[in-house]
């Protein structure tokens, strides 16, 4: 019944589903690993119980979260060879030890103290118990910088040559550190770290309306908004600075993402539109006259090439400029939210009354922005896997579409139950009574912190 | 046939390979033993009474995770060592790949969520896991099947497959039970042995079974096993199954006894016997298969990456492995023994 579909087309659609699912988990894991250990370190520094309260509560996110991220991580490591053969083929050479150097560096590094971590405060003093949450924590930022090394290459790729159609590697340096990585990298980890400010302030906002008014919840909110308020401004210039990247080495994606279908002298900024690639122009525009140009060449009359530039070497043009318009809206949105409550947390300690009312919806806000940041760099990257080098359709496997579309339907149902089931356990986590409060810190004796307080 | 000489062993591109697969049977290896006592732990809790759940659970609790990091590992190397052979096998897996995948999921996630959801949701969870482990597990059973095979397609192979499912279930059901009886204590730990002895028959009928197919299968595998003289020096590896097996058997009718009075001295006999069952049915396929990934149609040689891939996957790989074996070494210490159900954060 499937087979009249295109495999190629199912293929990705697989593989799009698999990493849309996937991201969601290493992008609150990665920042969150590093919240807990700050709530580590506040405590043994401070002796305030309530940090550890926070550690304690989160800690429990952070496993549910971390297991999504492993189950659907392993499901790739398959995808990568069944989906797209054509790729090991041609790009082996690089793709294969980046990827060998993730599961080597980061992989077994996180697994092995994730154990001692969430099983092993009894069992390990206190200051190693801390050193394995700093283990996990540098593991998943490690895991993500080889992955994200591999699709900055893929992105734009360099330090290597192509001799009898393979990718042979001249440089690893110019491989790993490729023009657009340090770009995508910071704007990846500031993605990560912001979608876990508005979890964190998001259910403990609604952990205080529901009357749970603890120094712990206090702590954990303020932190989050207070930390929001910083880096959302900062990832506002790193996305800034990685659209000029993209501008100068993947003028296409650029031109998709402007909705920009002419090279012109004075390019408008266009604020809505509906691409149509049939007329190749935007329906209904409403765009700022030569501000894309200041904005991109610093030049009201500068000239930016558009999509007409690259004859049928293009991305699909609605789904980039769509997404890309997503990102920026929930950007914009979260600095709103992140400077009034930072503002109201400085004036009077706490968020008002309205502003933690619309924090609880916000809780996952982080998550469209990340899907639809991704979906314009890949979506963006088309019609190549790899920028001039290896086009995706070129890499499709034979696997019969049937199989395919099988195999994807079977994905999908898991991950929708999921979905659903980690988003509401979270907040059932946040609703059910806290654990009993802790003894204050001992000084001498670490491994009583926990001793005889039974949790869960 | 393809040319199965070997190459140049001097070159890299001869012996490069060859330590790859060497890195990658010991991958496949750690993570058939261990995540097989977990997913094992798995299988058995659906027969478990409600108290001795998470026990069980925290029994495999911080060790899961790790265990199966080493299946990316082997997969990872096949993926980036031997790429045609990722393709290959993979692609004639596709859809008991796809149902391991849907099982160590559910499993993976039915681990956390058991315990954070609603305490109604809890008996959901704790069947999900269960079958999560059963589903990965015989789907893994069942491609060690096809692998032996050669991936040919029919009834005859098809069943085969099936009926090694069968015997992996029962192989992890040893393991997982093995484990417990050196994590657990009381009515739980006899229980175990009662689980052992149960999956006992199944799991040697499942090492007879490969061990008379894969010589059929193809003249190459019967060739090495009985040409010549051959046959007497691999008869140390039936010998000492069949010992192994007499082990089990022996210690499983007197630990109940032993056990009963406090004595845990022999408690790790079955588990360490049953490793070595694993250890040497391993070495037994991996001579059989030699020089081949795929039975008699792509070699390691024909599908291994280019020496200079290979070349920086190795450095690296010397350099970390050790490591990575010293902290693993580390975490087990920590967690050594009995589990207790109070242990989760």
């Amino acid at each position: 019944m499937f087979d009249t579909l295109d495999p190629v087309v199912l293929a990705r659609l697989q593989f799009a589903a698999n990493m849309t699912f996937h991201i969601l988990f290493p992008s609150v894991s990665i920042a969150l690993a590093w919240f807990l250990l700050f709530f580590k370190l506040r405590y043994r520094a401070t002796g305030d119980t309530a940090w550890m309260e926070a550690y304690r509560f989160w800690i429990k996110v952070f496993a549910l979260t971390f297991a999504l991220g492993v189950v659907s991580g392993v499901t790739m490591s398959f995808q990568f060879g069944t989906n797209w053969p054509g790729y090991m083929e041609k790009v082996g050479n690089v793709a294969g030890p980046l990827l060998a150097y993730e599961v080597l560096t980061a992989f077994f590094l996180e697994a092995t103290f994730l154990g001692i971590m969430l099983f092993g405060q009894r069992r390990v003093g206190d200051r190693m118990h801390t050193l394995a949450t700093f283990l996990v924590a540098f593991g998943t930022t490690l895991s993500a910088f080889w992955i994200l090394a591999l699709d900055s290459w893929m992105q734009t790729p360099a330090g290597f040559v192509m001799v009898d159609g393979k990718a042979h590697v001249t440089d690893w340096w110019a491989v790993i550190f490729n023009p657009s990585f340090p770009y995508r990298f910071s704007h990846m980890l500031l993605a990560s770290a912001l979608t876990v400010c508005f979890l964190i302030a998001g259910l403990s906002a609604y952990r205080w309306q529901r009357g749970e008014r603890t120094l712990a919840v206090g702590h954990a909110l303020r932190s989050g908004l207070i930390l929001a308020a910083v880096l959302i401004p900062l990832q506002i210039v790193a996305g800034d600075m990685h659209g000029l990247n993209t501008l100068h080495h993947q003028p296409a994606k650029l031109a998709a993402m402007e909705g920009l279908w002419q090279t012109e002298a004075g390019a408008p900024a266009v604020l809505f539109g509906l691409p149509d690639e049939a007329s190749r122009s935007n329906r209904f525009e409403i765009a700022i006259p030569k501000l894309a140009s200041l904005y991109l060449v610093h030049e009201l009359d500068g000239s930016v090439r558009g999509l007409a530039d690259f004859g049928d070497r293009h991305p699909p043009v609605a789904p980039v400029f769509w997404a890309f318009r997503v990102m920026v809206g929930v950007a914009l949105l979260m600095l709103a939210a992140a400077w009034c409550g930072a503002w109201q947390i400085h004036r009077r300690g706490l968020p008002g009354p309205t502003l933690m009312k619309l924090l609880v919806p916000l809780s996952f806000i982080g998550w469209p922005a990340v899907v639809a940041g991704w979906y314009v760099t890949e979506i963006g990257r088309q019609p190549y896997l790899v920028s001039g080098v290896l086009t995706t359709a070129e890499a499709a496997s034979s696997v019969p579409a049937g199989m395919i579309a099988s195999t994807l339907l079977l994905y999908l149902g898991l991950y929708l139950g999921l979905l659903v089931s980690y988003v509401s356990v979270l907040f059932y986590l946040a609703r059910k009574a806290p654990d009993k409060p802790l003894a204050p810190l001992a000084s001498s004796a670490p491994r009583f912190l926990l001793a005889g307080v039974h949790h869960d | 046939m393809t040319d199965a000489a070997l190459p140049n062993l001097a070159a890299q591109a001869g012996w490069l390979p060859l330590a790859f697969l060497f890195i990658m049977g010991l991958a496949i290896l750690a993570y058939v033993v261990l995540d097989g006592y977990d997913l094992g732990v798995g299988i058995l809790l659906r027969t478990a009474p409600e108290e001795d759940k998470d026990t069980m659970v925290n029994a495999i609790g911080p060790f899961w995770d790790a265990n199966e990091t080493w299946l990316v590992l082997g997969v990872g190397i096949l993926l980036t060592a031997f790429p045609l052979a990722h393709g290959a096998i993979l692609t004639a897996l596709y859809l008991p790949v796809a149902l391991m995948l849907a099982g160590l999921i559910l499993r993976g996630v039915a681990f956390d969520f058991r315990v954070k959801a609603q305490a109604d949701h809890k008996p959901l969870w704790n069947a999900l896991f269960s079958a999560g482990s059963l589903l990965a597990t015989a789907a893994q059973g069942y491609m060690v099947g096809a692998l032996v095979c050669g991936f040919r397609s029919g009834w005859l192979p098809t069943l085969f497959s099936l009926f090694i499912a069968l015997c992996l279930v029962a192989a992890y059901n040893l393991l997982g039970a093995g484990w417990l009886l050196i994590k657990t204590s009381g009515a739980l730990q006899q229980r175990a042995l009662a689980w052992a002895q149960g999956s006992l028959r199944l799991t040697l009928c499942g090492v007879i079974a490969v061990s008379a197919v894969t010589p059929l299968v193809s003249p190459h595998v019967l060739d090495r096993w009985f040409a010549g003289p051959n046959f007497v020096l691999l008869l140390p590896i039936p010998v000492l199954t069949g010992l192994l097996v007499g082990v089990i058997h022996f210690y499983l009718g007197h630990l109940p006894e032993q056990l009963r009075r406090g004595d845990e001295r022999h408690a790790w006999v079955p588990f360490a016997a049953t490793v070595g069952i694993f250890v040497l049915a391993f070495l037994g396929l991996a001579y059989s298969l030699f020089p081949y990934l795929v039975v008699d149609r792509l070699t390691l040689w024909q599908a291994a990456s280019d020496p200079e891939a290979l070349r920086v996957i190795f450095a690296g790989s010397v350099v970390v492995l050790p490591m990575i074996l010293a902290y693993t070494a580390y975490m087990y210490r920590v967690f050594s023994g009995k589990a207790t159900p109070l242990e989760y954060y």
